[in-house]
């Protein structure tokens, strides 16, 4: 049975269409991986019941002929989607136990698709972080090792970790992430799988808990393009329940897979050239480059002349939109309440989101509050917003002279847990390459290109115009077929 | 900052030393009548029991989402071109964080940067007897929409205080206007002013009593001709008398503290009606950071030109405009104020004149005989018992001179006792005004003999005894005689 762990989610779907399985098998066989990888704390809620039920309705559907398009695939739902009736915690000490009574849109619409969930991811709390250190369930382990002998646990990115750990770990064959400033490509990164970011709009932010509202996006992650392709096509959509969802028909991204590209020009940005980077950074870039030559493109020099303003512009705007988002986590209608002997509302308050939030969001929380307050405002939120302005025109003018543009995801493989959790800034840092394209608003994915001496696999980034995630994924399919990546990571847990 | 076109009040604080001026500025809130809020699809009516008109949204559960609700910023775009004011076609939400148990989100979704209505203004009529000696302009500033929060409930629980968010996101326009105001009664006018617009043009109920309107009193005091002095602001004042008691008091005080060698602090006051007496609830110090940002959750508004046609087209002829209208069909200043003070009054006598009846007549008879029997009866325009068709068809028989405007009277009550129709009543109770002189004459001639001393009193000079005798006559034809021929057959029969 485990060979089925094994099988992409267009593979689960042919092949339970063909009759080769029954969705029921390849629950049980999800399930039980699930079951046997508590080590890697990937789950904070196991939900096989919900993944068995979804099976047998695609069993079910098969026979009487009305299957759907995602019909007996099971996949891991990152703990920041509402689930109806069943615990959504956004990995925080504040939502534990909060269950609610509605589903977000993009959980919805899998569900619709046919898709059974094997349980709820684990995350950085509130998305907040790139090590998944920051949950309060305690941080996932990524299945890597090191090939230098030594056990060093390592951290399987963040904030989409649970997502990342487990789908390399044969966990589940897809999941959802999101990404606010590098949360699906960079943990897709760390453990050597795909994730992409559509545009900021293509799926509804409703349901979702908001970390940064003008930057947060759901997104697929998978073993491969063809995946993400298929898992997009399910999640993305308008919806009339959140005001910045794109009104936009979703294409039919898997259909039109391609990686030839010929007469496609990719741009190479000169300012993500970093002095003192890793030069196994910098060689898989340059295989990537010759890897999109191969496959007939062009390669353009550009410049993206704001890059370097991007990471602290983000990490304005990210804090001061959660600073406020997070003000209604206060104990008066749902989640933690602390309330001490004969506290007052203010008491309330501070008890309550003292203890129901982790260092990491309290910070986020202050440096937001900290530029949005009277005084600092012009100097920081509204320099933000323009100089988030000049980014987005940086890429606009780039795409005048190419259709997608290649980078390394993340300056580094993935870290040891503990490594970084001393120094925000080093942590941030992380981030540096995935930044602009949150900021401004644009399509990018992260596909695995290589493994670096240590063993460990390193990804790369294509970013793509707003609303093209075909040509992103096109890209991406390029690179995949040539890099043969198929390195996984051997069995510890 | 000095507005050149404002007039000069002469309203004045008597102070030991000297007379001061009032400077008033009002922000009203006004709930916008919509079925549903602002940002989420939850109804709005008042008076639900506890939290039961509360979505998702409202209640700002983990990843809820707001979405504008297109009818309450039609209405506030309405409201706008009521007023004549700038409508902005860009405008854009903002947060305004601050943490209160009624306030699930944390934040108020509000327009601070732009606002979706500009520059505006409307105009106070004249009253001499308030101190108002002509029509006063008064600038409205701008006009943007917000949520509303919830309520605490302290009456539930002897230690806890309960939260209804029945009114959380409540779409809300604030309506602020400029610091033309310079008395209580332009104070008092310009809100009763505002309310009707609204009325008319069916953005707010204008409810008062139950939280539909509301103001912001800013008031601060001056030497005639100083700058402006430093102001407070008296929140959530809820009627029009409420408004002008905080504005007389809070001058009286700030006048008594600055002669008294003291000086007014900016700040936050709260009325207590009971006490009429306003007290310090926050200075400026204390106030709280807003932190102010753009909504990240919401695009910026966007009107097209074919929406704002709509609205435009959408307006019923307003206050101002049907006021000149009844000036111009030569109904008095009076009648046309009291006409137009209240829509459905405004409608119930347009559709009265529709139905035929001479604007003249239509108004002296509704603003005394209706507005007096409805007073009486203890019932509203918009449930009077006698519909604008039916008084058109009573006004009709007077003026072609089927009876007379005193048994015009009777026959009313008649209407109003049973409902029916006039002509019917007239027909049934024989009330027909007779024209028939031989059977005047003869009254006349009775009523002559039977008062040779008047009759003599009027020979030697004593006119006015005329009166006597129609009044006689008509007494004895049972007021059914047409009192234009009693009149032509008195002057003849008296020679």
């Amino acid at each position: 049975m485990t060979d089925l762990t094994n099988l992409t989610v267009a593979a689960i779907r042919d092949g339970h269409r063909a009759g080769d399985f029954s969705a029921v098998e390849v629950a049980e066989a999800f399930n039980a991986n699930v079951a046997g990888a508590k080590a890697l704390n990937a789950f904070i809620v196991e939900t096989p019941e919900h993944a068995l039920a979804a099976a047998k309705q695609a069993d079910a559907d098969r026979s009487a002929g009305t299957l759907k398009p995602l019909s007996g695939v099971p996949i891991g739902m990152k703990d920041l989607f509402a689930t109806n009736g069943v615990q959504t915690t956004a990995a925080s000490h504040m939502l534990e136990g909060f269950v609610p009574r509605y589903e977000s849109t993009v959980s919805q619409k899998l569900w619709d698709a046919g898709c059974g969930m094997l349980g709820k991811l684990n995350l950085d709390q509130f998305a907040m972080g790139s090590s998944n250190e920051t949950s309060y369930f305690g941080n996932v382990i990524s299945p890597w090792k090191r090939n230098d002998g030594g056990n060093a646990a390592l951290a399987p990115g963040g904030s989409s970790g649970g997502s990342s750990s487990a789908i390399a770990a044969r966990l589940c064959p897809a999941a959802t992430g999101t990404d606010t400033g590098g949360s699906i490509r960079q943990p897709a990164a760390f453990v050597g799988i795909s994730g992409i970011k559509p545009t900021y709009g293509r799926c509804s932010r409703w349901g979702i808990v908001a970390f940064a509202s003008s930057l947060d996006q759901a997104g697929p992650m998978a073993r491969d393009v063809r995946d993400c392709a298929i898992m997009l096509e399910n999640m993305a959509g308008f919806d009339p329940k959140d005001a910045t969802s794109l009104n936009m028909a979703v294409p039919n991204w898997e259909a039109a897979l391609s990686s030839d590209l010929k007469g496609k020009r990719v741009g190479i940005p000169k300012e993500y050239r970093l002095e003192g980077i890793d030069p196994e950074i910098d060689a898989m870039w340059d295989a990537g480059i010759a890897m999109l030559k191969d496959a007939g493109a062009e390669v353009v020099e550009i410049s993206l002349p704001h890059t370097k303003y991007a990471l602290p512009t983000y990490y304005i705007i990210a804090p001061a939109e959660a600073s406020s988002n997070l003000a209604r986590y206060d104990g008066v209608r749902y989640g933690l309440r602390d309330l001490p002997d004969g506290a007052g509302l203010q008491d309330m308050y501070a008890a309550t989101r003292a203890d129901g939030f982790g260092p990491e969001v309290k910070r986020r929380i202050m440096i937001g509050t900290y530029v949005l307050s009277a005084g600092f405002y012009d100097a920081y939120y509204t320099q933000a917003q323009k100089v988030r302005t000049l980014i987005a025109r940086d890429f606009e003018a780039a795409f005048g002279v190419c259709d997608v543009i290649l980078a390394p995801t993340a300056p580094s493989a993935a870290f040891g847990l503990g490594e970084k959790m001393a120094d925000p800034l080093a942590m941030y840092l992380n981030d540096v390459f995935a930044v602009p394209a949150s900021l401004a608003g644009l399509p990018a994915m992260s596909v695995p290109a290589a493994l670096n001496r240590e063993g460990l696999p390193l990804g790369l980034q294509i970013i793509g115009k707003a609303f093209d995630e075909q040509g992103v994924l096109n890209a991406g399919l390029a690179i995949e077929e040539r890099a043969g990546f198929n390195a996984r990571a051997e069995k510890w847990w | 900052m000095v507005d050149e076109n404002v007039t000069e009040s002469t309203y004045r604080i008597k102070g030991e030393t000297g007379e001061w001026e009032v400077v008033i500025g009002l922000e009203v809130h006004a709930q916008v009548t919509s079925n549903a809020k602002l940002f989420s699809g939850a109804a709005t009516a008042f008076g639900a029991e506890p939290n039961t008109q509360v979505s998702l949204v409202d209640a700002a559960m983990p990843g809820m989402l707001p979405v504008p609700n297109r009818e309450c910023i039609r209405q506030a775009v309405r409201t706008g071109m009521a007023i004549e004011a700038q409508i902005n076609k860009w405008s854009r939400f903002d947060r305004k964080n601050y943490f209160y148990a009624d306030l699930p989100q944390g934040y108020q979704i509000s327009q601070l940067y732009h606002p979706l209505v500009g520059e505006g203004s409307l105009t106070i009529e004249e009253d001499e007897k308030a101190g108002i000696p002509e029509p006063k302009r008064i600038g409205i500033e701008r006009i943007h929409v917000e949520q509303d929060a919830g309520k605490l409930m302290h009456d539930q629980h002897p230690t806890m205080s309960y939260v209804d968010l029945n009114r959380s996101g409540v779409a809300l326009m604030e309506i602020v206007s400029r610091p033309d105001m310079r008395s209580p009664a332009e104070a008092g006018a310009y809100v009763r002013k505002l309310r009707s617009i609204l009325r008319y043009v069916g953005s707010c109920d204008g409810n008062m009593e139950e939280g539909s309107m509301r103001a912001d009193v800013n008031v601060s005091v001056r030497r005639p001709g100083d700058e402006f002095g430093t102001r407070t602001e008296t929140k959530n004042v809820n009627s029009v008398r409420f408004v002008m008691a905080v504005i007389e008091g809070e001058a009286k005080r700030q006048v008594e503290l600055i002669e008294g060698g003291g000086s007014v602090v900016q700040e936050t006051r709260l009325y207590d009606p009971d006490r009429n007496e306003t007290r310090s609830m926050r200075s400026k110090e204390d106030a709280h950071d807003y932190r102010y940002f753009p909504d990240p959750d919401l695009l910026p508004l966007e009107l097209d030109d074919a929406f704002l046609a709509e609205c435009r087209e959408s307006l019923p002829e307003l206050p101002d405009a049907k006021r000149a209208r009844y000036l111009g069909e030569g109904i008095s200043a009076y009648n046309a104020d009291v006409l137009t003070a209240e829509v459905e009054a405004a409608r119930w006598f347009d559709t009265l004149l529709e139905a035929g009846a001479k604007p003249v007549a239509a108004a002296n008879w509704v603003t005394s005989e209706l507005f007096g029997a409805l007073n009486r009866l203890g019932r509203d325009i918009s449930d009077s018992p006698v519909s604008p068709v039916q008084a058109a068809e009573l006004l009709g028989l007077v003026a072609d001179g089927t009876i007379s405007g005193t048994i015009a009277k009777q026959v009313f009550e008649k209407m109003l006792e049973t409902g029916d129709g006039a002509a019917a009543i007239v027909d049934r109770e024989g009330l027909k005004q007779t024209s028939d002189t031989g059977a005047i004459e003869a009254e006349i001639a009775k009523v002559l003999a039977a008062n040779e001393d008047k009759v003599a009193q009027y020979k030697g000079g004593k006119e006015a005894l005329f009166g006597f005798f129609v009044g006689q006559t008509m007494k004895a034809m049972q007021g059914k005689a047409n009192p234009q021929v009693v009149n032509e057959l008195l002057k003849k029969a008296l020679g």
